[in-house]
């Protein structure tokens, strides 16, 4: 297990604090399926994405200040007068919508690849509860430049728990510290806004040793049967994904330089005031689809309850979908619902965006009711009516095993240049 | 611990015992970090206000701030408190008679809080519009409230919120 290292130092530190076997054995031998696709970036582009927002984070906290009366203009003193301010609020702004961006790709991947399925339950569930987390961190974070849509946004989702019978209201006025949303408010977002990226760190902590007991899935979805199946993490992977990370950066530095407020509201650049209600308050493109969902019931709990229900089901998600077969590259029906159940979100999506009248109010009830749908009725069906195509004996037949039937079925196209 | 039929019993009582006196401890010693997110004494010292009626003429209709929500005075016409009146119960999906939502039948006096997810609603400017029913009009989820500003289409589950008042002489009102 130890490894071997060079320098006496580090072999004096590990014998006593084993930190660098560890990381030796979780970073670099670490044996990972040969085949992974670009598909398994995204995982660490995630946590890259957090640990850019803690970041800047803290650093544009050194300047913040969480008062009513300063909050606004403190975020345009970080803008205007603070050295490279703006540089780093708008990658924090940006962050957030990058780090959602690649969270949702990377669930999708989930979805498509079955990675939630035995023995990976945990694991996806645990990617769940970082989603949770993160909405509630992005939800506040929001809140804090105290403009029109921080406020009014902060008033519309706290309202959401006016919804629960009886002890709604208390529970609404426990939250705001008063009787609107104010000060206090404010007061107890940012001191939750900087405690809650850590607690995901903590539990992307627990996600990572759930992932290293049994190790990635991989586009096949087979189990690894030999160490022919697999490579070192170090240096296959840590190139990949550096190398993904730098198309990312691209992405992300395009936004930030070149088009910083294009996933804002010019709302939010007016200060808060609690007797005007902007006449569209969307919520920031991330929680669109939620929203969509929130608005397409005309009952006010049973719009709250459906939009939880929206998450709710992910966590349930390994036992809806009872196919043995992990890949959807093997299920030709699945393959058909995935990619219509990526179509909704994005509908969803884009309704959540628009006014609540009319003819998008109708779409987001047919969108909604397909969305529940595709996991309470299409999958459970699917699990029992679905032929799969005949599975690969391993990962490495499709390519060094002249597997004739599995010309669709090879594996990432790295693997086929020895 | 055999020695008795019941050997295990003192134990297990001391065992219930002290996680019974633990759990008390623990929530008394919660109990603090959780009611401190409550309104504080300072916020609920601030729960009233007085409004001078005597600015308002007929028809018009004042917003003034109270608790940090907006609070809608609305000197009503005749024609609106006829229309408010004449509705029928069975119509409202929040019923409540018009009578009972005023103290002086032209002076209506409401929390301008949508109760669907608390936006402001529409209808206090001449310019804005006031929904179906003549009342206020929530741009955020569509529901329409009538002159005496109960639910009447939409979202909203209940009627905006009538707070307590009282008229201090005639023409000062205390909120709160």
């Amino acid at each position: 297990m130890a490894a071997k290292f060079d320098n006496a130092i580090v072999r004096w530190i590990d014998h006593r604090l084993p930190i660098f076997s560890f990381m030796h054995h979780e970073l670099h031998e670490y044996p990972t399926p040969k085949n992974l696709s670009y598909w398994w970036n995204f995982g660490s582009l995630a946590g890259i994405a957090l640990v850019i927002m803690i970041v800047t984070g803290i650093t544009l906290a050194m300047h913040y200040t969480p008062h009513v009366d300063y909050a606004f203009d403190s975020v345009e003193r970080i803008m205007r007068d603070v050295n490279y301010g703006w540089l780093i609020r708008y990658l924090h702004t940006n962050g957030g919508s990058f780090f959602f961006i690649v969270v949702y790709i990377h669930i999708f991947r989930g979805m498509y690849y079955g990675s939630y399925k035995a023995p990976r339950e945990l694991l996806w569930m645990l990617g769940v509860v970082i989603l949770l987390l993160m909405m509630a961190t992005a939800f506040m974070g929001y809140v804090l430049p105290w403009g029109q849509m921080s406020f009014w946004g902060a008033t519309v989702i706290t309202n959401l728990f006016s919804a629960i019978p009886v002890v709604g209201q208390s529970i609404v006025t426990w939250l705001w510290g008063g009787f609107s949303v104010d000060n206090a408010t404010l007061n107890r977002f940012y001191s939750l806004h900087y405690l809650l990226p850590f607690v995901i760190v903590g539990v992307v902590i627990l996600h990572m040793v759930a992932l290293h007991r049994f190790g990635s899935n991989n586009p096949l979805g087979v189990d690894v049967k030999s160490a022919k199946d697999q490579i070192p993490f170090h240096p296959y992977y840590t190139i990949k994904d550096a190398f993904g990370l730098g198309v990312f950066l691209i992405f992300f530095s395009a936004f930030v330089f070149f088009a910083p407020n294009y996933l804002g509201h010019p709302d939010n650049y007016i200060q808060a005031n609690p007797l005007v209600t902007p006449a569209h308050i969307v919520p920031e493109w991330y929680f669109l689809p939620f929203y969509a969902v929130l608005r397409a019931v005309p009952d006010k709990l049973g719009g709250v309850l459906l939009m939880f229900g929206s998450i709710a089901v992910l966590f349930i998600l390994p036992w809806l979908d009872r196919s043995p077969v992990r890949s959807g590259q093997f299920r030709p029906i699945f393959k058909i619902f995935f990619w219509i159940i990526v179509l909704d979100s994005v509908l969803l999506t884009y309704l959540g965006g628009k006014p609540a009248e009319g003819g998008y109010v109708i779409a987001a009830r047919f969108a909604t009711a397909y969305y529940f749908m595709h996991f309470l009725i299409i999958l459970p069906a699917l699990s029992i009516f679905e032929t799969p195509k005949p599975l690969p004996k391993s990962i490495s037949e499709p390519v060094i095993g002249g597997g004739g039937g599995f010309a669709g079925a090879t594996a990432a196209p790295k693997e086929n240049v020895r | 611990m055999a020695e008795t039929q019941q050997g295990e019993t003192r134990r297990d009582f001391l065992y219930i015992a002290t996680a019974a006196v633990g759990a008390v401890g623990a929530g008394s010693a919660i109990w603090p970090l959780i009611d401190q997110m409550n309104p504080a004494a300072d916020v609920l010292a601030l729960s009233s206000i007085e409004f001078d009626l005597s600015t308002v003429e007929p028809g018009m209709a004042v917003t003034v701030k109270w608790r940090g929500k907006p609070v809608f005075v609305r000197y009503r016409t005749p024609e609106e408190i006829t229309s408010a009146e004449a509705v029928p119960l069975d119509e409202l999906p929040d019923p409540q008679t018009d009578a009972s939502r005023v103290q002086e039948a032209k002076y209506l006096i409401l929390v301008g809080v949508c109760t669907h997810l608390g936006c402001v609603p529409l209808g206090q400017k001449a310019s804005d519009p006031r929904g179906d029913y003549g009342g206020w009009f929530c741009p955020c989820h569509g529901s329409h409230y009538d002159t005496s500003g109960r639910i009447r289409k939409g979202p909203a589950p209940l009627n905006l919120f009538v707070p307590a008042y009282e008229f201090v002489s005639d023409t000062t009102v205390r909120i709160g």
